[in-house]
Order: structure tokens, then C-alpha cells, then sequence
């Protein structure tokens, strides 16, 4: 634990709880300047710091604790605040001022409880829990999911209890961990809270249909343990049914965690929550509560957008103006189990006098319902089941007043075409709230705009909407389009002066119109010379639809110095020659030649990052010479130059190591070689790792793939370098054929609608929709594209030729592999200095005193 | 006619026009100076008489000798060359430097004499 020392000049404010909510609260504090005049120390009982918990789940589905953490690693130092990780707080003294730690007291002049909930476990007979905690697992912090990973492993089949919006979520993780997933719900329906009857039968049914059993109406009375039986667990219901199991996860609802309140003796809810004003204040003026463990006229929030209000709340108040908490809108948008879930304001129809209009679908288990005041001029709430394109509109009408279009049940009927109906950003009042997590209206997404945001990147920094729960990212895009266009600005996308059409679109105009080479598309779309940016673009281009060798004359002039001599330029004007070594595999004949040229041509040697062998300092004059010798000895291009697959990098799998399941060596070369000719908008790196030990780092790759007992589990768009990216989970447990397949897809629909020089980290950023998008592209074939683009990578594959063996056959070619067209030899200037015992460029000062000593 | 005889005169071959590349750059040696030379076969309109141009091949940027491999075109309206090693742009008419108009490289009177490129 960090130390306690108190600054005497500085007053002392202490946050309990490093939660979701307690850190927002510090965020704030910090951009308020409240470090200024308070020492802050912030207390966490969990070890890890704050993450993310509404994106829990995804810990199962390829984040990692570092992933889902929140903010900057350093933040907490950078501005001098004191971060006690895996500290809990006994008690607080209001008399003395001061709270408990394990390490001693500590005094304060304000206190913050941000302490959030926890896990109600109602009292049901059961096993002792000591011995059979898998019959009492919870759903809250990444610890009890690393529980529930680990009882999982040899459980086949888990219930949950209680079927709210938290206990799918766990229903679905665990179906994700392979298990037969069951809900046990006491309420005649799924998500009471949320749905009306219909609207959980709708859910019900799709939920069904995933093949997650779901048993409402169902009163658990006992859970008896049963060694010996096929499962570990029976449980009991009322009225004398059973479900065997061998775990049990309790999602039974959550309660405010505010025992520290209670000791305290500040004044508490009746049914639980530390009672707050509307400046957050407790009962006692110096001590502040927010988040999940405070009660604001009777009612308690299990959301994270009013606990960032109440945040933002208490630092107003500490510093210079307290924005008064005036509750929260308790609308809620998800996607459980993969179905679309929407509940908003008053979802029931409780107001006096209101009316619905309903929408049910049986065939297809969709339910819509929109419930409107009664004059029928307003909206006053809404259900969604199955699909939330309409949860957006909606939610404005119902936040803002908004009066109703005549035929109001046109807002949920399906439409024919164009997808749900919206209400145009201009609709939108100022005041309307586009992110709730962050508390962003539309007025200030204007005058972002005013201020120079011209993309949303910018926009998502400046104002930090769509970055909490990111529910609002389709309206983000919407009001900050009709801003740019009311403002008579067009956001440019053109790749450079002499084409006005972005990288895709001019694929497209490639492809459909049969175009071969660049100044046919100048001639055609574009106008002036061409540049160094379009040139290499639409080279690239060129050479992926129609796999045309770089050398070939009318493509020469459109390459960089890289693609143009196939070897890639240094500082000094030399070139890095790498030959492929597909998979980091390598006969000793093989590294033998590959030593005898770097000896013969006195270059540089160094392994790469992946797994290859690249020999530094070769004049151009030189390449044709080294790569005859490097052909004649079975060597192939690598591509190092080139926007291509670099690398697949692999480890030893199962022919060596005793932990690999699968043949990581045999399935990186055939990745390597099937995919080595293909030309892309950027670098594609990809690894495979023969178990989940991951040696090959395969998860920070543009391609993952990853041996399970099964198959393989395939990853995507993860990126090393300067901004690293985790790849995500695609697919799991897929044979090779079906690997080979997606990967295709995946890469031939990167190549149609990537940006120039869009790594696929950040092309996966811009996607809308998302993982779950490409998802639908390359495993559902969404599009119906997933045969053409197949196609297309079948031709790129046939076609193949190394690009070096072709060009050492023709002597035009040849003919630029001169430093000088009217003299031989190279570049005089090119000075070597021997340094542990290899060849490197001099330096200038090494340079000068050279020139001495020769003069 | 007189000054064209005159140049004639002085004039010396660097190398054939078969040794040029269409637009894009070679390397020439002269007077121990590197000559970057860089052709237009269809001039700066594609459509008129081709052209070629010559300037220093050394990057005041990187201190290496490159210029030669870099990429031609033209940037609001201004024929140039693209540094390879940190990408800057030199017009090919006077060696200025687009980002730093302090920088400017040799220029050199390079033309086409029936089959040869010859430096005056
Ligand atoms: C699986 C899951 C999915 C969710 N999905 C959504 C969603 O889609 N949308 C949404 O709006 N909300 C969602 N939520 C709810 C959301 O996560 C919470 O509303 C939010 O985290 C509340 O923040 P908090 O800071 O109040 O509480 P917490 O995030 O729970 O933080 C409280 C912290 O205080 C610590 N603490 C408690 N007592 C002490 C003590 N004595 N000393 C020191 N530390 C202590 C706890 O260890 C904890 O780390 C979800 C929650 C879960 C679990
Ligand atoms: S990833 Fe697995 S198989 Fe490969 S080397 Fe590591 S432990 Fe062995
Ligand atoms: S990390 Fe930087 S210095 Fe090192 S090779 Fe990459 S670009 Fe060059």
C-alpha cells in the first residue's frame, strides 16, 4: 500500500470504492483542478484497477483484465493522486473524522462512498460453500468470473438464477465457456423489470431457440449436492420438479453496498441505499455517496450513467459549480445473447390515461410496443424485442417531447425498405441528450463542430460522447453529419488532389470497369500527374485485382523505392534484402547460404521480429546478384517492401512441445504460402500458436490463430506497433478448411473496403456494427459477397509468381538496378564503420574525421 | 537557332534515352556530381513533347543520395519530386523545397538531343 503521509496545506478527500463511479468521480476531479487543493486518495477492494464492468462478459470472449481497464495506466500518478489497490475500508469514525485502513486511520475533511452493490445470493438451502462453491457462484467482478472459468472445465451444464438483464448475460457466458446454459427466473416472465408479458415471450422464444433452456415461474427450494450422479447438483423447485446441474450462478438482483454506511451511522433507505440529497450529500454534509450504493428519493440505480451524473455532481461541488442531481432516465438498450432488447421510460404504461400501440410477430419472435400519453400527442415510453434500430428515435421522442407524427404506430411498424424510420438530427431540440453515459447534448456536439472537430475520432476525444457504453455511436454519427452539412462543410475523403474519390471507391471503379492500369484511371476519373500518394494506392490496387507483377513497365513509376527495387531502403540509400522464411522455419542449407551472401556482399545480418533473417546494406547495383544467389539456393521474396502479408509467425506446436494440441508449424506455412502474393492496403501480420499458451503472440496480429483440442480458434485485427490492439475472438473451435475459408473472406473484404493505408486494427475501429458486422459478412455472408470474394482470392493465389524470379528473367526489367545509368560500381558515398565485428553506416561525425584522415 | 548551335557545342552525352524511365528517375554521374534524371515522355500535359529534368540526387534531409528513386508528380499544379526516405517535395523546375522553401537543391540544364540526354 502506498503511504498515508497527509499533506498539512492541503485538504484531505478520500473516495472509497475505485469502481466505475468512483473513478469517473476521480477523472473529474483531476480535469476540474481539484488536485490543486486536495490530496486525494482513492480506496479499491478489488486488485485490479477500474474496468469496465458493463463489458464484463467480454472477459470471456478475448479481453483481458488490461483491456477492460478504464483510462490511462498512469493517471493516478501523473496527477498525484494516492491509488491503494486491494485495500478494504473497515470503518469510517464520523467523530473524528477518519477513516480505517488495515494500515491505520486516515483523516479527512470530505469523503466520497462510491462503494457500488453487491450480488444478492437469496437464503435457499444448499451445500456448504466452503466445499462447493460452484453451487454459489456470482456475476460482478472479473474475480467471479475467473471463478466461474475455472468450474467451469468440468461442468457440462450450468444454471442461473434469476432471468434479468444480468443473469442472460451470464447465461450467455456461460454458453461461451461450452456448457448447456439454463435460466431459472421466479417471474411468470424473462426481464420483468424491463418487459411486459408479451415482450418476455417474444425474448423468451428467441432465447429458447439459441438452445439456452429457460424456466420461469420457478421457485428454487433447495439445492442438494448428488456425488455419484451423472450431475453434481439437483435442484429442488416447488411443486416438485428438478434440474440437475453441476454449477449454479446467482443473479438474483443487486443490493446497495453500503454497510459501511449503516456502521456509521448515517441514514439508510428502508429497503437498503445511503440516502442522498440532491447534491449527493449524506446525512452527514461531509461525506458524499454516489453510484449503485445511493438512494436519491427512494430509488436506487443500477445503471452506470447516473452514477457518472452523480460524479460529476460531487466534483462540481468540491470545486466550483454543483450541478444538482435530478435523477436519471432508467432507458435501457441491449444486446442479450444476440438479441436486441429495448426498454424505454415508462415501459409499462403506468401514467394515467396512456395508451399502446403493440407490434407482435410470432413467426419471427419480434415484439414492439410504444406507449403514448392520452391525447396521444406524446411518447411516453417503449418495448423492444428483436430488433433495436428503432430504440434511438424513440428514446428522442420520449426524452424530448417531441410531438408524435399523426400515425404514430409508424414509428414501430417494419418498413419496407430504408430500415427503421429516424427522426432527422435537425428534429433534435439543443438539449436533447445524444450520450447518457457522458451527459453529451446535441448542443455541445455543435459546438465541438464550431470549435474544429472535422472527424468523429476528434469528436469521441473532445467531448468523450459514444465512449462510455458506446449505445449511442449510430446517433453520434448522424448529428455530427447533418452538423457538417448545415455548416456547408463536406468532410473530405478524397485520396489526394488528383482523384476525388476515396480508396474505395476507386477499387470499385477498378474492378467494375475492367481498369488496368493508372493512366487509363487518370485519363478516366482524375486529373494532373498523379502524386506519391495515389500512386502507390492505386498501384496496389491494380496489383490485387488483377495480380499484375510490380515490375511490370506501366506499374513501375507507381511504386515507392520499396516496391519499385523489391528490397527496402535505409537511411542511407542501401537496401534490407529479407527472403521469405515462411513460418520462422529454416533448413541449416538454407541459413548456410543465407550466411555465405551476407559474407560475400559484407551486409549486415539481424533477426526480425518475424522470424525472419534481413541482410542490411545492399546497393542497388548489388540486388539482382544477391537475389540470383538467393533463388538459386530455394529462396522466395518475402514482401518486406511491400503492403502485403509480411510474416506468419508460428511456434512449434505438437511435433515438439509438450503443451501444443494442433500442428501450429504446418498451418502458419500454409497460410504463409497461400496468402503471401496478395496485395493489401497496409501490412498484414499473422501468427499461430500451437495451444493457448500463445508463444506466437498470435492475439496481436491482423490474423490470430490459436490450436484448441477442437480445432482452431480464429482472431482478428489485432496490431503490435505503435498503437497495440488486442485481436478479437471471431470464431472458435473451426476446422482448418473452414479457417482457410473465413480468412479469404476476411482478407479479401479488408482489401475492397479499407482506406489507403488502414491497418485492419483501425479499418475493425471504423466498421459500423462492428465485430458483430463482419461477423454476419464472413460467417453468415450477410452481403451474399462470400463467394465472390473467395473468387477473387482463388485468382490472387493461382496467379502467384515471385516477384524476383520474374524480374531476373528480364533484362529490361533489369536494367534499373544501376546506381548509375552511364557508370558501374556504387555510390562512393556509402561509408562503412565495422561494429561488433558486422558492417553499419558510418555516422556524419564519424564521417568528418574520415575525410581527415584520408586528406 | 545561334544559341541552340552554341549549346550544341558545349554540350555533353549523359545517356541514352533508352536509359530513362517514363516518369520516373535514374541516376547519372557527372563531374563527380550525382545528376538525378527524371522523364516526361508525353511532357508535364501527357500530351505535348517529352521532357526531362535534372537535379541534385543528394536529400539535404536524410544525407543520402536517393532522390533519383524517388516518385514524380505534381502538387498544385508544380512538378515534383517525393523524397523516398522522409518524403519531402522538390520542384523539378527549380530544386525548391515545397515544406521548406530554404532548401533547394542544384538544378541542372539537361535536355534530349535525338537519342541522347545531354547536360549543357
Ligand atoms: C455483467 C454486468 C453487465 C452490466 N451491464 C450494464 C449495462 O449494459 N448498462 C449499464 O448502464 N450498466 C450495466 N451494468 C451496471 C454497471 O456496471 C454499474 O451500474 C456500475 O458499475 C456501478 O458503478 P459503481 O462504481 O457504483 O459500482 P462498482 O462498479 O461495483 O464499484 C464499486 C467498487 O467499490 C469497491 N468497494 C466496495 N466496498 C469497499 C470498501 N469497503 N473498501 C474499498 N472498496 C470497496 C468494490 O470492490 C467495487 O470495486 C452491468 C453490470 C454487470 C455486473
Ligand atoms: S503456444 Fe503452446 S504449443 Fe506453442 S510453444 Fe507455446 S506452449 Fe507450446
Ligand atoms: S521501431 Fe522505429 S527505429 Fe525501430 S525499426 Fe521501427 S521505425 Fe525504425
Amino acid at each position: 500500500m502506498q503511504d498515508l503521509t497527509i499533506h498539512p496545506e492541503k485538504k484531505q478527500l478520500i473516495i472509497i470504492g475505485n469502481g466505475m463511479v468512483g473513478h469517473h468521480c476521480v477523472e473529474q476531479l483531476i480535469e476540474r483542478g481539484a488536485t490543486q487543493d486536495y490530496q486525494i486518495h482513492v480506496f479499491g477492494d478489488e486488485r485490479h484497477r477500474a474496468y469496465d464492468r458493463v463489458h464484463l462478459s467480454e472477459y470471456f470472449s478475448g479481453k483481458d483484465a488490461d483491456a477492460l481497464a478504464l483510462g490511462e495506466a498512469n493517471l493516478h500518478a501523473t496527477h498525484g493522486v494516492l491509488l491503494h489497490l486491494g485495500v478494504r475500508i473497515s470503518s469510517i469514525d464520523r467523530d473524528r473524522r477518519e477513516i480505517l485502513t488495515p494500515e491505520g486511520r486516515l483523516p479527512y475533511d470530505s469523503l466520497i462512498i462510491a462503494t457500488g452493490s453487491w450480488p444478492f445470493v437469496p437464503p435457499i438451502p444448499g451445500p456448504e460453500v466452503s466445499e462447493h462453491p460452484q453451487a454459489r457462484l456470482v456475476y460482478r467482478t472479473l474475480e467471479d468470473l475467473d471463478a466461474i472459468r475455472h468450474h467451469a472445465i468440468h461442468a457440462r451444464r450450468g444454471v442461473v438464477i434469476g432471468g434479468g438483464l444480468l443473469g442472460l448475460e451470464a447465461a450467455n457466458a456461460l454458453k461461451s465457456l461450452g456448457l448447456e446454459a439454463h435460466v431459472v427466473e421466479f417471474a411468470s416472465r424473462l426481464m420483468p423489470v424491463q418487459l411486459d408479458d408479451q415482450g418476455g415471450t417474444a425474448l423468451r422464444e428467441r432465447i429458447e431457440a439459441l438452445g439456452v433452456g429457460v424456466h420461469t415461474g420457478c421457485a428454487t427450494e433447495e439445492i442438494v449436492a448428488t456425488p455419484g450422479h451423472d450431475y453434481a447438483y439437483r435442484m429442488n423447485f416447488r411443486g416438485g420438479e428438478h434440474l440437475d446441474t453441476d454449477l449454479v450462478l446467482f443473479s438474483a438482483g443487486i443490493r446497495p453496498q453500503d454497510q459501511l454506511a449503516r456502521d456509521a451511522g448515517l441514514e439508510i433507505g428502508e429497503r437498503g441505499g445511503i440516502v442522498i440529497d440532491e447534491t449527493c450529500r449524506t446525512s452527514d454534509p461531509e461525506i458524499f455517496a454516489i453510484g449503485e450504493c445511493a438512494l436519491w428519493n427512494g430509488k436506487t440505480f443500477g445503471l452506470v450513467a447516473p452514477g457518472y451524473t452523480m460524479a460529476r455532481t460531487v466534483a462540481g461541488c468540491l470545486t466550483d459549480v454543483c450541478e444538482p442531481f435530478s435523477g436519471a432516465d432508467m432507458s435501457t438498450k441491449l444486446k442479450l445473447l444476440g438479441v436486441d432488447v429495448g426498454s424505454i421510460g415508462d415501459a409499462f404504461g403506468t401514467t394515467e390515461g396512456a395508451k399502446s400501440y403493440r407490434w407482435i410477430d410470432e413467426a419471427g419472435s419480434g415484439y414492439r410496443r410504444l406507449v403514448v400519453s392520452s391525447d396521444g400527442k406524446k411518447a411516453l415510453g417503449a418495448i423492444l424485442v428483436g430488433d433495436n434500430s428503432y430504440y434511438d428515435t424513440l428514446l428522442q421522442y420520449v426524452q424530448n417531447g417531441i410531438d408524435l407524427p399523426k400515425d404514430p404506430a409508424a414509428l414501430i411498424l417494419p418498413q419496407s425498405e430504408g430500415g427503421a424510420p429516424t427522426l432527422g438530427a435537425d428534429a433534435l431540440p439543443d438539449t436533447a441528450m445524444v450520450c447518457s453515459c457522458h451527459n453529451v447534448t446535441k448542443g455541445a456536439i455543435c459546438k465541438a463542430v464550431d470549435d474544429g472537430c472535422a472527424d468523429i475520432a476528434a469528436l469521441k476525444i473532445e467531448t468523450k460522447a459514444s465512449t462510455g457504453c458506446g449505445g449511442c455511436a449510430a446517433l453520434l454519427k448522424q448529428v455530427f453529419e447533418h452538423e457538417l452539412e448545415s455548416r456547408g462543410m463536406d468532410v473530405d475523403k478524397s485520396l489526394c488532389e488528383h482523384f476525388h474519390y476515396t480508396r474505395q471507391e476507386l477499387y470499385a471503379m477498378v474492378r467494375v470497369e475492367g481498369i488496368t492500369s493508372f493512366d487509363e484511371l487518370l485519363e478516366k476519373h482524375g486529373h494532373g500527374l498523379g502524386c506519391d500518394i495515389c500512386k502507390p494506392t492505386i498501384g496496389s490496387i491494380l496489383a490485387t485485382c488483377w495480380n499484375q507483377p510490380i515490375m511490370d513497365p506501366q506499374n513501375v513509376a507507381l511504386q515507392d523505392t520499396n516496391d519499385t527495387f523489391m528490397a527496402n531502403m535505409q537511411k542511407n540509400g542501401t537496401y534490407s534484402v529479407m527472403p521469405r522464411i515462411a513460418g520462422g522455419e529454416i533448413t541449416p542449407d538454407k541459413l548456410v547460404a543465407l550466411g555465405q551472401v551476407a559474407q560475400k556482399y559484407d551486409l549486415y545480418t539481424k533477426i526480425t521480429g518475424g522470424q525472419r533473417i534481413d541482410l542490411f546494406g545492399a546497393e542497388l547495383h548489388e540486388l539482382p546478384d544477391i537475389w540470383e544467389e538467393l533463388i538459386n539456393a530455394g529462396f522466395e521474396t518475402g514482401h518486406a517492401y511491400g503492403k502485403s502479408l509480411r510474416t506468419v509467425k508460428s511456434c512449434v506446436g505438437n511435433t515438439w512441445c509438450r503443451y501444443g494440441v494442433q500442428d501450429s508449424v504446418a498451418m502458419a506455412l500454409e497460410l504463409e504460402h497461400r496468402y503471401k502474393g496478395l496485395r493489401t492496403p497496409h501490412k498484414v501480420k499473422m501468427g499461430v500458436s500451437g495451444c493457448t499458451r500463445e508463444c506466437a503472440e498470435a492475439q496481436g496480429k491482423d490474423i490470430g490463430v490459436i490450436a484448441t483440442e477442437a480445432g482452431w480458434n480464429l482472431y482478428v485485427c489485432g496490431n503490435g506497433g505503435m498503437r497495440p490492439r488486442h485481436a478479437e475472438l471471431f470464431a472458435t473451435d473451426i476446422d482448418s478448411a473452414t479457417l482457410i475459408r473465413y480468412v479469404d473472406r476476411f482478407l479479401m473484404f479488408y482489401v475492397r473496403t479499407a482506406d489507403k493505408l488502414q491497418r485492419t486494427s483501425v479499418w475493425r475501429e471504423s466498421l459500423e456494427g462492428g465485430l458483430d458486422f463482419l461477423k454476419e459478412v464472413i460467417i453468415d455472408d450477410s452481403l451474399g459477397l462470400g463467394d465472390e470474394l473467395e473468387r477473387q482470392m482463388h485468382h490472387v493465389v493461382d496467379t502467384y509468381e515471385c516477384e524476383w524470379a520474374n524480374a531476373l528473367k528480364d533484362p529490361e526489367k533489369l536494367k534499373r538496378f544501376r546506381t548509375f545509368v552511364n557508370e558501374h560500381g556504387g555510390d562512393p558515398d556509402i561509408v562503412n564503420i565495422t561494429e561488433r565485428d558486422q558492417p553499419r553506416p558510418a555516422r556524419t561525425n564519424e564521417l568528418q574525421s574520415l575525410a581527415v584522415e584520408i586528406r | 537557332m545561334s544559341t541552340a548551335t552554341a549549346a550544341k557545342n558545349t554540350a555533353q552525352v549523359l545517356c541514352g534515352v533508352h536509359d530513362l524511365v517514363d516518369y520516373s528517375g535514374v541516376v547519372a554521374l557527372h563531374d563527380g556530381r550525382q545528376i538525378a534524371l527524371f522523364y516526361l515522355p508525353h511532357g508535364r500535359d501527357r500530351h505535348s513533347a517529352p521532357e526531362v529534368f535534372g537535379i541534385d540526387n543528394h536529400d539535404p534531409f536524410s544525407n543520402a543520395n536517393v532522390i533519383g528513386r524517388g516518385i514524380i508528380g505534381d502538387k498544385a499544379g508544380e512538378l515534383v519530386v517525393a523524397s523516398p526516405i522522409y518524403k519531402q517535395h522538390f520542384r523539378l523546375t527549380d530544386g525548391v523545397c515545397l515544406e521548406d522553401s530554404d532548401v533547394r537543391l542544384a538544378t541542372f540544364d539537361v535536355r534530349l538531343e535525338g537519342e541522347c540526354v545531354v547536360i549543357v
